[in-house]
């Protein structure tokens, strides 16, 4: 329990040190054929804060977090990224940009081990051309040691060195989502989206990751836009929480307000007229 | 000296990065490289060389270069053979016109080839997955197959697209005997095993690996697919041409269309299923395996008194190779190569499993 | 004009042929997800049956009809047996897995039935005698100069092809089989789980899709005879399904009437001009312009991506 006290202080005490507005969604529409996904949505997240998306199944919680990152591509909207207007573009682009997130079903390359796919998340900062790689000895090995070592610090960050050479097809759920957090971490990324990075785990692996989360976002500053079920975890660690229902905002503010948002408790627990 | 890593302590990322981590592996694989270039040249009769030897090589050298294409990153090809066609004929024709190019120079244009060739059909894997995918190699297949036949300009207005090379030489050097042809061949599969290797181990593997398990998250962690399949296509089709054009003026001698035809695709594609499809030493085994099969198949049934003609031992030999691609999906995805590591791994622990 | 209708007729009786061999693609694909490479070999082997089963059972019998009667019975028993290992000894092991695995694997089974096939068969060229009238029929004489040329093979053979694909639609459509199968392509597992015996229906399909090869093998071997290349007649139907989009049974037939006229006349109007022979690949290189812009085929499913 000691690592949920710690986390109850720390976004209180770090509230200060949360910036400007880093991105800016402006009327977010996204249909899919006939069906809305999101309609009208608005909200902004802050240099360095916990931004908590909320909200039922099937609310477009995971659809936000894709239009973010340019999975997908809504059809209203504007969406400004430190203060520039974005065009429609590609993922890769995003995380070019520095936005990296984890996905809702664990998106790992199953066939590659722990550290090879946690070196994948450097793969933007390697400059060595497929040339130089065909060489390996020289410019490509200098630079794939340099990015090793910083490999091997987000490895002992998350603690998992022992299983650094294992193929990620082979570990168990809850570590396979750790390996997912530190490939996005490789990247250093300004803005991280995590989807869902605490369903299906126990207490104690909910636990672990909660204070990885804190950690980074203390140490590194990373911002994080988070989704999660576990309301205590949200209102633990968030900052500020926007909550989804059928594709429309119904709530934004502090988890406090939006725990007494009339609104939200009928999306959460029905209404009775 | 047991075979193991016990106390071989690797103090440093570079000890690490190495190909073979093992130090009785490095001690083996150099064992091997040497007795492949000093002894066997000297004892192999003429015929093991020209019969067994070569074409292992060389259809080791377009395994190596299809597994980089399906194994490493995933898009599944049924159109090698053309591929190898381009490099041979592309190769042949710079001979033709340009008398003076030096032959290494002349197979390296073939690559060069069978890489524009490639890129071209590997566009529609940007869009394109999966058996799409495999419609569209066909495509190119089919097509090149008809091109080399129908259009006489490729092949110099030779009759339907065969052709013969001449006395071959390498800077001076006579390609002439067995013994020469087969280290001319084994110089240039230990230069592209080594290629492919690094280019395996380095970010740029680990992009066509990330492509090859997940491309959606492969993009949103910032690699462009296009780079990383057009990147496989050349690559993969670099090594293939060179493999053809040196299955054309080396092994063949002559050669027309069929020669590089459907057959030629789907056993390669068989090859580096049954050897390991991810794994450069796999496609090695995968030939090795390949040019052997024939020979068991049509002696095996001799030993025992029961000689079977040669049309029954080639329906055998569909037979066994189609049962066997099935057997190994089935039972050992990964193939010869995963048996051999696994192989190995005992062997680490052995005589004390605990 | 009478030469281009000629040629656009006898177009779309390829092309029929073609969505004959296309169905039983689209068919499998449907009911197991797996594209099926071997459907060609099945052709051949359903051909090679037929062709030698029907060349005994007119000896034993006497009498051509009653043989190929039974031979046609007796082909068909050898296919539903040819699933039926297909299904025990490959898919049953190879449930939930990759595409491109259980395309690699019908490459497989493609070799074993080529190899088998000849080896239990036999690998010279065999004729299927089903009695179809040989003289050409003159059409139209009347309505422009000539007229037209027309096999009167070639219109039974499209007139069987359009009622088994018609048979086959409906078929799909309104039974519980039909239903099943249905079922057991959208998702193997959730099929299983509401009591659809998954191995049963594989089976079925596997069964009608070699019944459809018998037909095909029937149709293009009485044509040009049983031979090896049969089975890479196939490997020419493939573009069919794919502009015609893997799950869609009209998607097949209506491929393959515009592979199969576009193939004719594409050879004796564009052929000239460049060395001829163009019809094996034009097939493809047109399945592949449309698949890039749009890789769905005609009418298959936009697949979407979820993350």
């Amino acid at each position: 329990m000691n690592d949920m006290t710690q986390t109850l202080e720390t976004p209180v005490a770090g509230r200060e040190r949360i910036g400007g507005v880093i991105l800016d969604l402006q009327n977010i529409s996204l249909r899919f054929g006939g069906v809305k996904a999101l309609t009208d949505i608005s909200f902004d997240v802050r240099e360095h804060e916990i931004r908590s998306i909320i909200g039922p199944n099937g609310a477009g919680k995971s659809s936000m977090l894709n239009v973010i990152n340019g999975v997908y591509h809504p059809q209203e909207g504007r969406i400004l990224f430190r203060g520039a207007l974005r065009e429609k573009m590609e993922p890769q682009v995003a995380a070019a940009q520095g936005i990296a997130r984890t996905f809702q079903n664990i998106a790992l390359f199953k066939g590659m081990t722990v550290l090879d796919n946690i070196m994948t998340g450097r793969n933007l900062k390697m400059k060595c051309n497929l040339f130089q790689h065909a060489l390996f000895w020289g410019a490509a090995q200098k630079e794939e040691i340099a990015h090793r070592i910083k490999v091997e610090e987000v490895i002992d960050f998350l603690e998992i060195q022992s299983i650094r050479n294992t193929p990620v097809g082979r570990l168990p759920y809850g570590l396979q989502k750790r390996v997912e957090l530190g490939r996005a971490l490789a990247a250093e990324p300004e803005l991280l989206l995590l989807d869902e990075p605490m369903a299906g785990m126990n207490v104690e692996e909910k636990q672990d990751m909660c204070r990885f989360i804190l950690d980074v976002n203390d140490e590194y500053g990373t911002t994080i836009v988070l989704i999660e079920h576990d309301m205590g975890v949200v209102m633990d660690i968030s900052d500020r929480v926007v909550v989804l229902d059928y594709g429309k905002k119904i709530g934004d503010g502090a988890p406090d307000e939006v725990k007494n948002n009339p609104d939200v408790i009928a999306a959460y627990l029905g209404t009775s007229h | 000296m047991f075979y193991r890593e016990n106390g071989q302590f690797k103090a440093s990322y570079v000890e690490d990065q190495r190909i073979f981590k093992v130090q009785q592996d490095r001690v083996a694989i150099i064992a091997i490289v040497a007795i492949a270039a000093l002894l066997v040249p000297m004892l192999a009769s003429d015929y093991l060389l020209r019969a067994l030897l070569i074409p292992f090589l060389i259809l080791s050298l377009a395994a190596i270069g299809l597994n980089i294409l399906v194994g490493y990153c995933g898009q599944i090809s049924l159109g090698t053979g053309a591929f190898m066609a381009v490099g041979a004929y592309a190769a042949w024709n710079l001979g033709v016109r340009v008398p003076e190019t030096p032959l290494l120079l002349q197979i390296l244009a073939g690559g060069a080839c069978a890489t524009a060739i490639g890129v071209l059909f590997g566009i529609p894997s940007l869009r394109l997955r999966g058996l799409y995918l495999a419609v569209s190699t066909l495509a190119a297949q089919f097509f090149l197959d008809w091109a080399f036949l129908r259009i006489p300009a490729l092949t110099n207005y030779s009759t339907s697209g065969s052709v013969s090379v001449g006395s071959l030489s390498f800077f001076g050097l006579p390609v002439e005997s067995a013994a020469q042809k087969y280290l001319f061949c084994l110089g240039f599969v230990v230069v592209f095993a080594v290629i492919a290797k690094n280019l395996v181990r380095s970010g740029t593997g680990r992009q066509w690996m990330a492509i090859r398990d997940m491309d959606i998250a492969a993009g949103v962690i910032g690699i462009r697919p296009a780079y990383a399949k057009l990147t496989a296509f050349a690559v993969s089709s670099f090594i293939v041409g060179v493999a053809g054009a040196l299955w054309g003026f080396v092994h063949l001698g002559a050669w027309e269309p069929l020669a590089f035809g459907l057959d030629r695709s789907f056993q390669l594609l068989f090859m580096i299923i049954i050897g390991g499809l991810g794994s450069i030493a796999g496609s090695f085994f995968g030939a090795a395996f390949i040019v052997l099969l024939p020979i068991v198949l049509t002696n095996v049934p001799e030993l025992f008194g029961l000689p079977l003609s040669v049309d029954t031992a080639a329906h055998l030999e569909h037979v066994v190779f189609g049962a066997l691609i099935v057997i190994f999906l089935i039972a050992e995805p990964h193939g010869l190569a995963r048996l051999w590591s696994i192989g190995r791994e005992k062997l680490r622990l052995w005589p004390f499993p605990y | 004009m009478g030469f281009f209708l000629e040629t656009f007729l006898g177009g779309l009786m390829t092309g029929l042929l073609y969505a004959l061999i296309g169905l039983g693609f689209v068919l499998i694909f449907k009911a197991s997800g797996v594209f099926n490479f071997a459907q060609g070999a099945m052709v051949l082997v359903a051909a090679l049956a037929m062709a030698r089963f029907s060349g005994w059972a007119t000896e034993a019998l006497g009498s051509m009809v009653l043989g190929n009667v039974l031979a046609f019975l007796m082909s068909v028993a050898f296919m539903i047996a040819v699933a039926i290992v297909i299904e025990r000894l490959v898919l049953r092991h190879l449930v939930n897995q990759e595409l491109t695995t259980l395309l690699m694997a019908t490459l497989g089974i493609t070799y074993v039935l080529d190899g088998l096939g000849q080896m239990v068969f036999g690998s010279s060229v065999y004729t299927i005698d089903v009695g179809m009238p040989k003289e050409p029929l003159f059409l139209f004489e009347g309505v422009f100069e000539g007229g037209m040329l027309i096999n009167p093979d070639d219109l039974i053979a499209a007139g069987v092809a359009a009622t088994l694909v018609a048979t086959l639609a409906l078929l799909f459509q309104y039974t519980k089989v039909g239903r099943a199968l249905r079922a057991v392509a959208d998702d193997h597992q959730a099929a299983q789980s509401v009591g659809i015996p998954l191995g049963r229906i594989w089976v079925v399909v596997w069964a009608v899709a070699g019944i459809v090869a018998l037909v095909a093998g029937i149709v293009w071997g009485s044509k040009l005879g049983v031979q090896f290349s049969l089975s890479t007649v196939a490997l020419r139907a493939l573009p069919v399904v794919i502009l015609g989009g893997l799950t869609s049974v009209p998607g097949a037939i209506i491929g393959g009437l515009i592979i199969g006229v576009g193939e004719k006349v594409s050879e004796v109007y564009l052929g000239p001009f460049v060395g001829g022979g163009i019809e094996v690949w034009f097939a493809y290189v047109l399945a592949l312009v449309f698949l890039l812009f749009r890789p769905e085929g005609l009418f298959g499913e936009k697949h979407i991506d979820r993350v």
